[in-house]
């Protein structure tokens, strides 16, 4: 859509969650199959649904195909996207013949913690065997991240959550980097992008490390770099986030203000 | 044929201290009733299996009845953690829990497996997570016809599977529908199985490719309407998310989830005493 004058003016004030929803849901093109977890990636993959992408399909891994939902569901098996869905199958179904049968275009994660390789850890923080923090664990991810023909991360930017080292690789990015994951045997191609509260992070083509290669407007690469745990890289084509477009914006909000209605919670999601 | 019978006394015959247990339901259908039931019996030394252990495996773990847990997520869904399963995990309370850990479809697959009879899941999975590093139940193995590496884990064999699902005919035949999970298959990998049902009608009006599980295959169908609360089952009611998020204040600390636990389960008879008591003490919070 070309911003008029007019309607740029008029264009509000978006949070920082905000623009990482949209950003999120823009990279989801119409059409495409997404497996989607909960919290972050299913908002900002039914705004996509509700916006520029009327045709994705949206399966979640408690067996709904299709799904389709009036409000944001607040857990993965909410009776709303059976209801919604095309078909509901078993959970195991979903798994084999759908994920491991090759079916997946986009797997959208959230996590707890990324490394520079984008691996995901959702298991703990400090030794297995004596937790500093449990997590509540892989669910579908190790699966849905290998398997995905791409994957987008979206989650919060901070030192807590951008580590130098995990505690625990729950579900693979890059491994450590290169050809690791392909030598593995891993046959996804892996996080295409990680969509931040300040930016987004893209793998180098060839070292597999996650680059800063678009910031939020408003936002300043020091920023970013202080809420990363490692040296981030920064891309010398650097570009800025579009802003959030008024439809959008307007579409989010009002699904946001129709899932706070009706699950009696304010606005803002649910985190999986 | 299975038997039907009041919760009470199928949990009483088909539930054994030391069993391997698995309650399932993916946030539809969960046999919360049934959870309680076997808190009230005072059962110990269970191996519980479930995909999404949430709030009724923290209150069983909380109250002491599991030694072990396989799974592969364990929260409280929409809200956060699970605090008693926390606690037992970090701070061994109220004593130490052993945990056997997978994804979700290690999980999906070992159930298909033990339903099928074989004594291990064959699934392209776990490969570059640290899972199998900390699980030796995950190994790897070479396809013979390919050579390609796929991971083996063993088949989840419960000795006894409990559910719950809408209806039941007088038969006991079951119909459940809305989002499955692994139930069906986590019975049939089952020596035992218990299903709380909605209702028993006269006749399930089944369409014919609808998910009913045989009497014949089943142990004991137990009605106990409302039996999912906090969960939902389709076409009967709505999942409380007010009591997904009231339970985490209660589970942050032993004592104030020692009390409830007392006075919302161990002192009540039933699931109808749970819901009558539960009423009061929201009404009391208001």
């Amino acid at each position: 859509m070309t911003t008029t004058p007019d309607t740029a003016t008029e264009t509000p004030d978006f949070t920082a969650t905000e623009i990482m929803t949209v950003a999120a849901s823009r990279l989801l093109k119409d059409g495409t199959v997404c497996f989607v977890g909960i919290g972050l990636p299913s908002t900002a993959a039914n705004l996509a649904r509700l916006t520029h992408a009327p045709d994705v399909v949206l399966i979640y891994e408690s067996g709904p195909i299709g799904a389709k939902p009036t409000v944001l569901p607040l857990s993965i098996g909410d009776g709303d996207l059976a209801l919604t869905a095309d078909t509901v199958v078993s959970t195991p179904e979903i798994f084999r013949y759908w994920l491991q049968g090759g079916r997946i275009d986009v797997g959208f994660l959230g996590a707890a913690q990324v490394d520079r390789f984008a691996n995901i850890n959702t298991t703990v923080i400090g030794p297995y065997d004596a937790p500093k923090v449990r997590l509540p664990g892989a669910g579908g991810a190790p699966e849905i991240a290998a398997q995905a023909k791409e994957v987008f991360i979206v989650l919060k930017q901070s030192r807590k959550a951008f580590v130098d080292k995990l505690s625990f690789v729950t579900s693979a990015g890059f491994l450590d980097g290169g050809d690791a994951r392909e030598k593995a045997g891993i046959t996804g191609g892996g996080p295409t992008a990680v969509i931040t509260d300040l930016g987004i992070l893209t793998p180098d083509p060839v070292t597999r490390e996650l680059t800063l290669t678009s910031i939020h407007p408003g936002v300043t690469v020091e920023q970013v770099k202080e809420a990363t745990g490692w040296d981030l890289k920064v891309s010398p084509n650097l570009t800025t986030t579009a802003i959030p477009d008024a439809a959008a914006l307007a579409a989010l909000r009002d699904l946001q203000a129709r899932t706070a209605a009706a699950h009696g919670q304010s606005a803002g999601g649910g985190e999986g | 044929m299975a038997q039907i019978t009041p919760l009470r006394e199928a949990v009483a015959s088909l539930v054994h201290d030391g069993d391997t247990v698995a309650l399932e339901g993916f946030t539809h259908l969960i046999p919360h009733a049934a959870g309680h039931e076997i808190i009230r019996q005072g059962r110990r030394g269970l191996t519980l299996v479930r995909m999404t252990p949430d709030l009724i495996y923290d209150q069983l773990i909380g109250m002491g009845c599991a030694d072990k847990l396989i799974f592969s997520w364990g929260g409280n869904p929409g809200v956060g953690s699970l605090h008693r399963f926390r606690d037992a995990v970090e701070g061994e309370w109220p004593h130490k829990l052993a945990i056997e850990e997978h994804s979700h479809a290690g999980m999906a697959n070992a159930y298909v497996a033990g339903a099928s009879n074989l004594p291990f899941a064959l699934l392209r999975g776990y490969t570059g997570s640290d899972l199998p590093k900390v699980n030796p139940n995950i190994r790897f193995i070479e396809c013979p016809f390919t050579g390609e590496k796929l991971a083996a884990i063993p088949s989840v064999r419960p000795d006894v599977t409990v559910i719950h699902a809408q209806k039941a005919d007088r038969r006991g035949n079951v119909l459940l529908w809305g989002i499955l999970g692994v139930q069906k298959e986590a019975v049939l990998a089952a020596k035992r199985s218990i299903v709380t049902v909605e209702e028993v009608v006269d006749d399930l009006e089944a369409p014919t490719n609808a998910c009913v599980l045989p009497t014949w295959a089943l142990s004991a169908v137990c009605p106990v309407p409302g039996g999912a609360y906090p969960s939902y089952a389709q076409g009967y009611s709505e999942r409380d998310n007010r009591f997904y998020k009231a339970w985490d204040p209660v589970a942050r600390s032993r004592e104030t989830f020692r009390d409830w636990m007392q006075r919302h389960v161990l002192d009540t008879d039933d699931f109808d005493g749970f819901r009558r008591v539960l009423a009061e003490s929201m009404k009391e919070a208001v």
